[in-house]
């Protein structure tokens, strides 16, 4: 007797849980809105990528042409297959102190597996990841890039 | 009766009478069963390529996405550039097969819709075969199309292929039962296996209000054997395309794979067809009740728009299924018939039988 029970209510448990299935999927069906397809070469105008997309590096710069990188070298030895090379000059500041400053930050694109461990290690943030993703070149020498913009300086009050 | 203006019948007679009085009586029947099988010809090649359209948009909608979009506006030429790109493929055959068997394979495949479509009738006066034994006709013939499952797996002298029609035929020859049986228990209701018969009783109502309980229980266990029976997911484990690369038509290319996937849906057509007829009334439109001015109101749809709008119900329904619910594994899929729907087919059965009987239906 027992067991008849339980096949039968084994019957309605398993419709149960088959309707509650079908209901996720009515739920999308009858959301069309909600669907993630991006049609991607018309909407590029208005498209917006996620935060935690990882399109590129780049420094960004405020208004006053001015960046955070100081220049310490953290991110080239952190990058794991040597896509970042940072050229530094050494300037005599006011005070009259010799100074390491940073004089070229180079990104290969084309070497860079997006693995955001150089954003995560810089010491004072000076990079972050970029969202533009349409990264084709006619030429490789483009995808070799200098991220400090020239005649840019770092901002005050970074720490070195 | 407001029917009767939808009504095919003089238009056949019609082309009958004019035939008849122009050539010879045999070449009167010549002409009718080419102008019949040109039809259906073009009615499968149709509608098989707008159901695999259908089909890839409602999977796309299932899973949030949009489905084919480029070929056309919204992607409506897609399946069409798909079927000619098919047509133009070679056709390989690989060397080691069976060449005679694995050549007739596709065409066993194929030839089961073609028979079975001719009982379906469409519209009032548009069906090509009237048989006593028409219910008795589609389950006896739609059987068929396992052999060519079968010739097709073991033919390619290939492991995928021959397990999954082996897979296929063991699921096939299961399912059988339930189908034949839930459609027993409407024949039990109906009293006739006549199609159109059927459809004339559900005048007054469907079958599914009619039969109330056991109806409603022999129309999902139709529609979940059914499904099985046209090796659809989640049931689709003799070509699981995970494990079997494609199953028993691995080898095929060209336009006999074509008439695999053709067959497939026009197959799930004809499953959705039968549960039209024998459940939801065919093309009766759906009355309620004494509501005079609805029923007048719903009588002004043809009965091939009732048809197609309740055809497409069901293909939806098992669309539903197939987009929801992973695959069975080939145990599971051997329990859920011999330990689940048989019992409760039998039981439904006598239910049914019970419930005529004593006149408790409506």
């Amino acid at each position: 007797m027992k067991s008849t029970i339980n096949y039968i209510a084994e019957i309605f448990r398993a419709i149960w849980s088959l309707l509650t299935g079908m209901k996720v999927t009515a739920k999308y069906f009858f959301t069309p809105w909600n669907n993630v397809t991006q049609q991607y070469p018309e909407n590029r105008d208005t498209l917006v990528m996620f935060d935690r997309f990882r399109g590129e590096v780049i420094m960004p710069h405020n208004e006053n042409n001015e960046h955070k990188c100081t220049g310490c070298g953290i991110c080239e030895i952190n990058c794991p297959n040597g896509s970042i090379e940072i050229i530094s000059k050494s300037i005599v500041n006011e005070e009259g102190k010799k100074k390491r400053i940073i004089d070229q930050h180079i990104y290969h694109l084309a070497m860079c597996t997006f693995c955001n461990l150089c954003v995560k290690t810089c010491p004072s943030e000076a990079i972050v990841m970029g969202q533009k993703f349409e990264h084709a070149y006619w030429n490789r020498t483009s995808m070799t890039k200098v991220l400090n913009q020239p005649g840019s300086k770092i901002m005050e009050g970074i720490k070195e | 009766m407001a029917f009767e203006k939808y009504d095919f019948t003089p238009l056949t007679q019609a082309i009958h009478k004019a035939l008849i009085e122009n050539v010879s009586p045999l070449l009167t029947t010549i002409i009718e069963w080419t102008i019949i099988g040109v039809l259906f010809l073009l009615f499968i090649a149709i509608f098989g390529l707008l159901l695999v359209y259908v089909e890839r948009k409602v999977c796309a909608a299932f899973q949030q996405r949009l489905g084919p979009m480029r070929v056309g506006p919204w992607g409506l030429l897609q399946t069409i550039a798909d079927f000619v790109k098919l047509l133009m493929k070679e056709l390989i055959t690989p060397k080691s097969v069976d060449k005679f068997l694995y050549n007739l394979a596709p065409f066993i495949v194929i030839i089961v819709p073609f028979l079975t479509i001719s009982v379906i009738p469409f519209a009032p006066g548009l069906q090509a075969l009237d048989f006593d034994i028409g219910i008795f006709f589609v389950t006896a013939v739609s059987s068929v199309g396992v052999i060519g499952v079968l010739l097709a797996g073991w033919a390619s002298n290939n492991k995928y292929s021959l397990i999954g029609g082996m897979r296929s035929g063991a699921q096939i020859v299961s399912y059988e039962l339930s189908v034949g049986m839930s459609l027993i228990t409407m024949v039990i209701l109906a009293g006739t296996m006549q199609i159109s018969e059927i459809v004339e009783l559900q005048r007054g109502g469907w079958f599914l209000f009619k039969g109330h309980i056991p109806a409603v229980l022999a129309f999902f266990v139709f529609v979940v054997a059914g499904t099985a029976e046209t090796n659809r997911g989640p049931f689709d484990l003799a070509e699981a395309e995970s494990e079997l690369t494609a199953g028993f038509h691995t080898e095929y290319s060209g336009i006999k794979f074509a008439f695999f996937f053709l067959a497939e849906y026009i197959n799930l057509f004809i499953v959705s067809a039968m549960a039209t007829i024998v459940f939801l009334g065919g093309w009766m439109p759906f009355h309620f009740g004494d509501w005079a001015a609805f029923n007048n109101v719903m009588d002004f749809i043809p009965g091939l728009v009732w048809f197609f709008i309740k055809v497409f119900g069901i293909i939806f329904l098992i669309m539903w299924f197939k987009w929801t619910f992973p695959r069975l594994r080939i145990d599971q899929i051997l329990t859920l018939e011999w330990k689940y729907l048989l019992p409760i087919n039998l039981f439904n059965i006598l239910l049914m039988a019970t419930m005529v009987l004593l006149g408790w239906h409506w």
